[in-house]
């Protein structure tokens, strides 16, 4: 690959002015097919990719690039990585890096496009691009100075809650003390309210923080919200504290007791819903969940169903959370300009998509598409977001996503330390927004 | 190399398979503690062995122990995924081209470092092996970026070193070093003194008594050198993964096996099958050096 | 393209089987044909650094030159621009969290070293004697070539609160014992972390040891017999004195494992609970929080800590060149 990159520098300025000509005449919609149909003659070689998604995810994404893969004549060559922090670090210092890589934050990307790592994505047309994705999605990937270094393709809906068919039967709820009411009066006995389970290896308590999350944007609003991940508003202030309580009295009507929450893989958390009698009425967690309920618990697609999370205060109704991959690029190469705006059309996605296990940031994959039901209204959800916003503990800097995780198995475990668990995170606050 | 010309007064000893004969008869209360010390080590790896032939659901839902009593519900399943992997054989031949030669090159340079540690006059010696020990501590962590940026400034000669299957040679040979010197070096400053006297009274340069002399006698430490730099290299993930970077290609096993399990956590059920699969070369290793661990064997070499 | 898939892999299989070895007999035997070309003086002063240059040259690029660069980054600010004084180390001796993990380093160094060589040298001693050696040596060494994620499957497997899935529980129950959250119940989740340890590396004292062990003669083992020893004082007066160096050489090993104990921990707590440990938090601080500053001055504190161990390790060497 290292002797042919003299050849690749004479192609990078016609792929650019190729570019350019489709960029200049080229409407919004045909730009994705601009990387595809336009530049295959010049093209060819190999794009390295490294990425997280691995297992059956390694083998959707290598089916998303094949018809790519197959029209220019380029192989991909993929490598999958449980820490991507770790394999671009040491390969920034390397010089050794893929061309596109997965990216674990905003803070990391930014971090690399300012060490001159990242390479701008100037030839992928954002209107069209900001115009398909949710909300805010585009702005995550803006370097600091408006530039556009970091894409989605990849999405996820947070918030939903998921409940056992044969047990929960009334409608969904339209408030949060609604929820609250139904719950508690189907759980009786045996059947607590809720299942949470927090371990997740290396990021174990990341599902608590997203409850957190969802009540932050739904009890305090989404300026709240903002100011939280901005660093700009302590954990102790009581807009915080309160959501932190609201969590812990869903702790309280929670199965199994703190032991068992902190204990249980979150993949694992919602089996009890499944047994019989069952452990709990609700699960809440994030649209990919389903395949652990199948794998884990051995539910089938009938036993379970979802509605999102309901308002708690009124004046900020219609909020959602979500998540998602960031794509960015380390070398810019006529093949990886090509590939990444192939990944951003609707037909590539669509072909994930139809695999199952992937929720699309781009609303121009039609819904029906989906293979289920769940995903399908999961992407609804995305698509329909009055206010959308994006996972804040991954919008984070590390340092307080990390202690922001450790603080939800802390407070899962010992609710009463409340006041120092928040004491600590103010301190780490002021730390990691410093640093940053 | 075991027909030595050197003439050595070593006691004579009897042959390894003689010994046997020999062994006192332990009392029952040996097999006891014996069973019981086995028992507490086989069963968390029968465990995971059992679970290995189980599905995710069912391992969720009873222990492994209930799965022993029939009838089994057994499944190859998450074997067959492991085995059926693209690029899992690709992947297991880069393993041995990557584990192969870092263990000979630890073996022999370490031995090459040992001998003069222990036989060789020089000013600073104990000074050097303290602090060739003492790298031992330095967590391999904080070693990958500075090195990785010495390999991008000195690309000799226009070659790449990153990225290759030799820069994960070289680097699992300089962290195996300090282990591996200390090791032998202990071993080979415990031989007797009369016995290099006696082989330089013959005339035996240092080449021929470190051939010769040196390595045959000692044979058990270097098996058990060789089995845990062999175990080390095989099993490693993370220096494969950032020397090579972004080149699926020369991947080894652990790369592919790590990749089984999803973003999330799913599928971790083929990990237990995959920790079956990669274990069965470095096992076979150990089995193939058991030999070397018989007492006698070192006295044995050098009579001839 | 297959074609030259093999061929290049049939290249490198040969480099691989022959080539490396070759290479190393052959410097040896160029250098001793060097040295007898010179006077007796100059090979006798030269020699010792040539049997060493491949170990330096290794040590050197792999080892101490990163080490170097990590003493002088550990007195750098985050981005490495400027330098920072002291302040990375302040900020590892002043936060709690940190001290913590200092704290369950003490105990990694105390127990696992004392239980692996205990267990170690006493499983080598005893297997010794049977014929079904190799059947207990494989079972105690296995774990080693078990990878830390499996580790990690297992022993949750193991420590797991339910008592259907839960082994330790499901024994608990059977006896109608409490139900015990093994890995959050602070502290003995740090004794149940070092267990995995002991369970890792038992195996590796195991081998070592028992190596040694069949170094000692066995007309030795047997005078003292004839001599009226029981097995007993035969283990305390030939076997234990003739095994230290052994010993001491695996007990360094365990410490400095101990000392940088990571894998397991971040398998299985990831730090949570306070079963923090320093190589945790440097892992931490190194790749995820981009603070490279503050995971060298971690690294630093980890090498002073060996400080101790290397200076008894001198004076052993010492008393072994008299001795001998």
């Amino acid at each position: 690959m290292r002797a042919t990159r003299g050849q690749f520098r004479v192609v990078v300025v016609g792929g650019a002015a190729l570019a350019l000509v489709l960029a200049a005449c080229g409407g919004g919609e045909e730009d994705g097919d601009g990387g595809e149909g336009g530049g295959d003659e010049e093209l060819s070689g190999t794009v390295s990719f490294i990425g997280s998604w691995s297992g059956d995810e390694q083998d959707s994404f290598l089916a998303m690039v094949a018809p790519w893969e197959e029209e220019t004549g380029v192989t991909v060559e993929y490598t999958g990585t449980r820490d991507l922090s770790q394999q671009l670090t040491t390969g920034i210092a390397s010089g050794n890096l893929p061309d596109i890589a997965g990216l674990p934050g905003p803070g990391p990307m930014n971090d690399w496009y300012g060490q001159g790592a990242l390479q701008p994505l100037d030839f992928v047309d954002f209107d069209t691009y900001s115009g398909a994705t949710p909300e805010g999605f585009a702005d995550l990937g803006m370097s600091e100075d408006g530039t556009l270094i970091g894409v989605f393709t990849k999405a996820a809906v947070k918030g939903l809650i998921y409940y056992n068919t044969a047990v929960w039967t009334a409608e969904p709820p339209a408030t949060w003390a609604d929820l609250e009411t139904a719950a508690g009066g189907l759980a009786t006995g045996e059947t607590a309210q809720w299942c949470v389970g927090l371990e997740s290896g290396a990021t174990s308590g990341w599902p608590a923080t997203d409850w957190i999350e969802d009540i932050v944007l739904r009890q305090a609003g989404p300026d709240v919200y903002d100011q939280w991940v901005a660093g700009e508003l302590a954990w102790s202030a009581p807009e915080i504290t309160a959501a932190f309580e609201t969590f812990g009295s869903v702790l309280e009507n929670s199965y199994g007791g703190s032991d068992y929450i902190v204990n249980t893989a979150f993949g694992r958390g919602a089996n009890p819903m499944f047994e019989d009698p069952p452990g709990c009425v609700l699960h809440h967690q994030a649209s990919f969940i389903t395949d652990f309920f199948v794998n884990e618990a051995g539910a089938t697609p009938e036993q379970f169903d979802f509605f999102p999370f309901p308002d708690i205060d009124p004046q900020y109704t219609g909020g959602v959370t979500g998540g998602g991959d960031l794509i960015g690029m380390f070398n810019d190469t006529p093949e990886a300009r090509s590939l990444i705006e192939y990944l951003l059309t609707p037909e590539a996605q669509q072909i994930w998509v139809e695999r199952g296990g992937f929720i699309s940031a781009n609303s121009g994959v039609p819904l029906d598409v989906y293979p289920d039901e769940t995903s399908m209204r999961s992407a609804e959800i995305l698509q329909n977001a009055q206010t959308f916003r994006f996972d804040g503990s991954d919008n984070m800097p590390a340092a307080m996503s990390d202690a922001f995780n450790r603080a939800m198995v802390a407070f899962a475990q010992n609710p009463g330390d409340l006041d120092s668990i928040l004491a600590g995170l103010d301190e780490t606050q002021t730390d990691a927004y410093a640093a940053d | 190399m075991t027909q030595a010309p050197i003439a050595v007064d070593l006691p004579t000893q009897e042959p390894a398979g003689g010994r046997r004969g020999k062994k006192r008869r332990p009392g029952s209360v040996l097999h006891v503690v014996l069973t019981i010390i086995m028992l507490m080590w086989a069963v968390p790896t029968l465990g995971l062995f059992v679970a290995s032939f189980r599905t995710a659901e069912a391992t969720n839902a009873s222990g492994w122990w209930t799965a022993i009593i029939p009838p089994w519900e057994f499944t190859f399943g998450n074997y067959d995924y492991v085995l059926n992997r693209a690029g899992f054989w690709d992947s297991f031949v880069n393993s041995l081209f990557i584990t192969i030669p870092a263990t000979v090159l630890v073996v022999m340079v370490s031995a090459f470092a040992a001998y003069a540690f222990a036989w060789m006059h020089f000013p600073g010696r104990n000074a050097i092996f303290v602090v060739v020990v003492g790298l031992l501590v330095v967590p391999l962590q904080v070693t990958l970026i500075p090195v990785l940026a010495l390999f991008r400034d000195a690309s000799l000669g226009g070659y790449e070193l990153n990225g290759t299957i030799m820069a994960v040679w070289l680097a699992h040979t300089g962290y195996g070093l300090p282990f591996a010197v200390y090791l032998l070096r202990n071993y080979v400053g415990g031989l007797p003194r009369s016995l290099f006297e006696a082989a330089e009274i013959d005339g035996a340069g240092h080449a021929t008594i470190f051939f010769r002399l040196v390595l045959p006698m000692s044979v058990p430490v270097i098996a058990s050198l060789v089995i845990f730099q062999f175990l080390w290299v095989w099993n490693d993930l993370l220096v494969a993964l950032v020397y090579l970077g972004p080149v699926p290609a020369n991947h080894p096993l652990s790369v592919t096996l790590a990749n089984l399990t999803t973003n999330f956590g799913g599928n971790w059920q083929f990990v237990t099958a995959a920790a079956f699969v990669s274990m069965v070369v470095p096992i076979l290793v150990f089995f193939a050096l058991q030999r070397y661990f018989v007492r006698g064997i070192t006295g044995g070499a050098v009579k001839g | 393209m297959l074609v030259d898939l093999f061929e290049n892999r049939l290249a490198l299989a040969l480099i691989v089987v022959l080539g490396v070895p070759a290479v190393l007999v052959l410097y040896i035997v160029a250098v001793e044909a060097l040295l007898t070309r010179v006077s007796r003086r100059v090979s006798a002063a030269v020699r010792p650094w040539l049997w060493l240059a491949p170990a330096l040259g290794f040590l050197g690029v792999f080892l101490v030159y990163p080490t170097l660069a990590t003493i002088y980054r550990s007195f750098q600010n985050r981005r490495g621009d400027a330098f920072s004084g002291l302040e990375n180390y302040v900020w590892f001796f002043t936060r709690s969290d940190t001290l913590i993990a200092l704290r369950n380093n003490v105990l990694w160094v105390l127990l696992l070293p004392l239980l692996v060589v205990a267990l170690g040298l006493g499983i080598a001693v005893l297997v010794d004697r049977v014929r079904y050696e190799v059947v207990v040596k494989s079972v105690v060494f296995l774990p080693m070539a078990i990878s830390f994620v499996a580790a990690g499957v297992i022993w949750r497997l193991m420590y797991d609160l339910n008592p259907n899935t839960g082994t330790l529980n499901a024994a608990l129950d059977l006896v109608n014992g409490p139900r015990v959250a093994w890995l959050s119940t602070s502290p003995i989740n740090n004794l149940m972390l070092i267990l995995v340890g002991v369970w890792m590396f038992t195996g590796l004292a195991m081998v070592i040891l028992s190596a040694g062990l069949k170094g000692i003669s066995a007309e030795l083992l047997e005078a003292a017999r004839i001599d009226g020893a029981n097995e007993r004082e035969v283990f305390r007066f030939v076997i234990l004195p003739l095994l230290a160096p052994t010993i001491a050489v695996v007990a360094t090993t365990v410490i400095i494992f101990a000392l940088k104990t990571f894998d397991i921990v971040y398998v299985m707590t990831n730090g949570n609970f306070e079963t923090d440990v320093i190589a945790n938090t440097m892992y931490k601080e190194l790749f995820a929080n981009g603070q490279q500053g503050r995971a060298a001055a971690v690294a630093v504190v980890l090498l002073l800590a060996t400080v101790p161990v290397m200076i008894l390790n001198v004076k052993r060497f010492k008393q072994q060149e008299e001795v001998r």
